[in-house]
């Protein structure tokens, strides 16, 4: 053990990446740069994080994410009480808590953000992560009264059959015609093929930055990962993310070179799936390091690079939808599992944690027969929290710690 | 009425009805959930589209496949066809319908065993000419999976069974006029069991029962009625008990905006051309369900055309517990009410209904300021 690593703190959210500092800074400008679009003579498009952005990009349109900013929310400790005033407009508790915190902070100007989110022109709905977004949109689009683009990406079963296909090409050219009727202007295809390139460019990086967790030790985690993933949700597309993914990943090969992990006394290796609980981090972060267990991957994480190779940069409009209907929440627990399979030998780990997300039940519906078939094929140890991405009346930290405890316990009971 | 009977026997032990079907008739039976299911096609096929609602009660294997926060229809169903009261089922069809039901074909596929299972993928959004393509293109993809199962369905069977099926929707609804012009001509319990039977029966006998229904109504004597007139809005109903309640309390059930309801059966298809991208249309063209997308309020419009052309006094919205689109669609529907002054309430349904004294009481006071 070297003296630098006992002195690392047990917390994956801390500020020894020089990239967190820069992060802080990229948002930052996004978020003025956003709020003063109107100045700059630029539209506003409030857009899903699975959705295809790149043609925004290429049309100097700005994306805004409200899951971005329910997950600041979240982080921020300020769900409750905007989940409360949706409540109080008569949305059920029961309904995803980005949904109810972003619904509640469009109409109050909440948040962490002063006045809340700037106000979009436009909409853009991408339905590969859930049917609630649907809804959530459909809520935006009366309350700003302005117009809705749905890109539908039918879900995969058994099959990511022809006719899917088909339909999802032509609503690549639905969006571009409709964002060309919004902003009054043709698109570029020169442009569309760079941000296209640089998009390509920005998920492979996404993809060396997270495989360097596998690394023994892992220089960061999935704490750090759900970090750093921002960018490749709100701006792919543009050369700011391919510079800050290249900085990271030189300070994560640093550190692999230097066999700094991110968990002093890394022992063991765990899974991650679903959504962050965003307002725990911190202690779920210190909870499992105590245990000296390191979060190496998240399945949520790897949603946003898996499909790359789907992509065909000389072909962004015909290959963008396909890889945007393969993601891990838009296909089948099959699928899901044979994916969870491939990540589970990659990161060579010893047990998987399941966040049971009241949020969201297209990721969390299933989670019981993916854990049964987890420990059948692949013998691992798997552990199922219920908690809730942002709403913290969903989360009983006893009880989690008890479990967490008992998990940590059968794994190193099985490596002895 | 005497000619109810059945329709009660059937609405109140469906899998008996399907079983007794099956032995006596030896055809198959298949499974469905959504109102989206393109029915027409199965009948076509000689097989019983059956609709399953599904247990409320001893749930005992579907909690080890779905969490707390599941709607009880999702779970009910699973329960029966792991416990194996659905054993008479030769397959089932799943249309896209919401997040829940999209993992509930899943877990079904994998653990339920049935001979046969096929996904229809819907389109979400049903406005626009790419996604009603994507429709016909389902549609046609079914029609072959289907014709893998139960063997091949002509284009003569198809149009004779959608012909069929709008002799069946028109007499339905025909029913439902009736009982909006007199609606004390028959208790709301009779309608349901009515409704529920058509999603489950032999749709040939219950073309002919229903033309039976409709000339005993025909014959029957206007009554005197005061009672306030609702109408219900929401998914899936599967309450008989409310009406009674309801009844008692001084309402009348005079229309509703359900899945067990007119979503179910309003909208005629054109019979003339083609005959499945006649049906494709029709369930593009139909009232869309929550989940689906046609324009950002259009089920909003349509409830308050609803009450106005039924001149009801109120809505009652029953949305079941942790149904995700129908609880987002719930605050803009009210406040579409509100706006042209209709009182709503609203019930959430969990496996079991409040209390019967509880209920008079909320039913109550609701009609009280009718």
């Amino acid at each position: 053990m070297s003296g630098e690593k006992a002195t690392k703190k047990p917390d994956a959210l801390n500020d020894d990446f020089k990239s967190v500092r820069r992060m802080k800074e990229i948002m930052t400008n996004y978020y003025i740069e956003a709020k003063t679009a109107n100045e700059q003579g630029k539209m506003v498009a409030w857009i899903t994080s699975g959705g295809p952005v790149e043609p925004l990009i290429a049309m100097d349109i700005i994306p805004v994410y409200p899951e971005n900013y329910g997950a600041m929310i979240g982080a921020s400790h300020m769900a409750v009480q905007l989940c409360e005033t949706a409540e109080q407009m008569g949305y059920s508790r029961d309904l995803c808590g980005y949904a109810r915190s972003d619904i509640a902070a469009s109409a109050t100007g909440g948040g962490p953000i002063p006045g809340g989110l700037p106000r979009p022109d436009f909409l853009v709905c991408c339905n590969n992560i859930c049917g609630t977004v649907l809804k959530w949109y459909e809520i935006l689009a009366r309350y700003f009264k302005i117009p809705l683009f749905i890109y539908d990406t039918p879900f995969i079963h058994t099959e990511f059959s022809e006719e899917a296909k088909q339909y999802i090409r032509q609503q690549t050219f639905d969006y571009i015609k409709f964002l060309e009727e919004q902003t009054g202007k043709k698109v570029d295809n020169e442009r569309l093929k760079e941000v296209g390139r640089l998009s390509v460019g920005a998920i492979k990086l996404w993809q060396q930055v997270q495989d360097t967790c596998m690394h023994r030790p892992a220089p960061m985690t999935a704490f750090d990962a759900f970090f750093h993933l921002a960018l490749i949700v709100t701006l792919r597309g543009t050369q700011i993310v391919i510079d800050y993914y290249s900085e990271l990943l030189d300070e994560l090969n640093d550190r692999i070179a230097r066999k700094v992990g991110m968990i002093p006394n890394e022992e063991y290796r765990l899974l991650w799936d679903n959504l962050p609980i965003w307002f725990k981090m911190r202690w779920l972060s210190k909870k499992f390091a105590s245990h000296n267990a390191a979060l190496v991957a998240s399945t949520y994480t790897n949603a946003w690079s898996s499909t790359v190779d789907l992509i065909d940069e000389n072909d962004l409009a015909g290959s963008l939808g396909l890889a945007t209907a393969s993601i891990y929440i838009n296909i089948s627990i099959d699928r899901m599992i044979s994916e969870l399979g491939q990540m589970i030998k990659k990161y060579d780990v010893d047990g998987l944690v399941m966040h049971s997300n009241r949020s969201c039940k297209p990721y969390s519906l299933g989670q019981y027969d993916i854990q049964k078939m987890v420990m059948k094929e692949f013998g691992i140890p798997t552990l199922i929290i219920e908690a809730d991405q942002v709403d913290e009346r969903n989360f009983s930290e006893s009880q989690i710690e008890t479990r967490i405890d008992a998990f940590m316990e059968t794994i190193k009971a099985k490596k002895k | 009425m005497k000619e109810l009977e059945l329709f009660y026997e059937i609405s109140s032990d469906a899998y008996a009805y399907a079983e007794k079907w099956k032995d006596e008739t030896g055809g198959k039976v298949v499974g469905y959930f959504c109102s989206y299911t393109p029915e027409e096609m199965i009948a076509a096929a000689q097989a019983l589209p059956f609709r399953i609602f599904g247990t409320r009660e001893h749930i005992t294997c579907a909690d080890s496949h779905l969490q707390s926060y599941c709607c009880s229809l999702v779970r009910g169903g699973l329960e029966d066809a792991l416990t194996g009261k659905l054993a008479f089922l030769d397959g089932t069809v799943f249309p896209h319908t919401c997040d829940s039901i999209q993992r509930l074909s899943d877990i079904w596929r994998l653990n339920a065993g049935f001979p046969f299972h096929i996904d229809v993928i819907l389109p979400v959004k049903l406005d626009t000419d790419s996604a009603r393509a994507y429709m016909l293109d389902v549609f046609r993809k079914f029609r072959r999976d289907l014709e893998r199962q139960l063997g091949s369905i002509s284009d003569e069977r198809l149009s004779e069974t959608i012909g069929m099926y709008n002799s069946i929707r028109l007499l339905l609804e025909e029913i439902y006029l009736i009982r909006s012009e007199n609606p004390a001509i028959m208790p709301g319990s009779d309608v349901y069991a009515i409704v529920k039977s058509a999603m489950v029966m032999d749709r040939r006998d219950l073309l002919g029962r229903l033309r039976g229904i409709v000339d005993a109504l025909k014959t029957k004597r206007q009554e005197e009625n005061h009672d306030k007139r609702i109408v219900l809005a929401g998914g899936v109903c599967n309450h008989p008990d409310i009406y009674p309640i309801l009844e008692k309390a001084g309402a009348r059930v005079v229309w509703d905006e359900l899945c067990t309801g007119t979503r179910y059966f309003e909208g005629m298809v054109d019979n003339s051309g083609d005959p499945i991208s006649a049906l494709a249309a029709r369930y593009a063209d139909r009232i869309v369900c929550p989940a689906k997308h046609c324009g950002p309020d259009s089920r909003g419009r349509n409830l308050v055309n609803i009450v106005k052309e039924q001149r009801a006094h109120g809505v009652i919205f029953l949305i079941l517990k942790f149904c995700d689109p129908h609880s987002f669609d719930y605050p803009y529907m009210k406040e579409y009410l509100d706006k042209e002054n209709i009182p709503s309430m609203i019930l959430e349904l969990e496996e079991q209904l409040p209390s019967e004294g509880q209920l008079e009481t909320r039913f109550e006071s609701f009609i009280e300021m009718l």
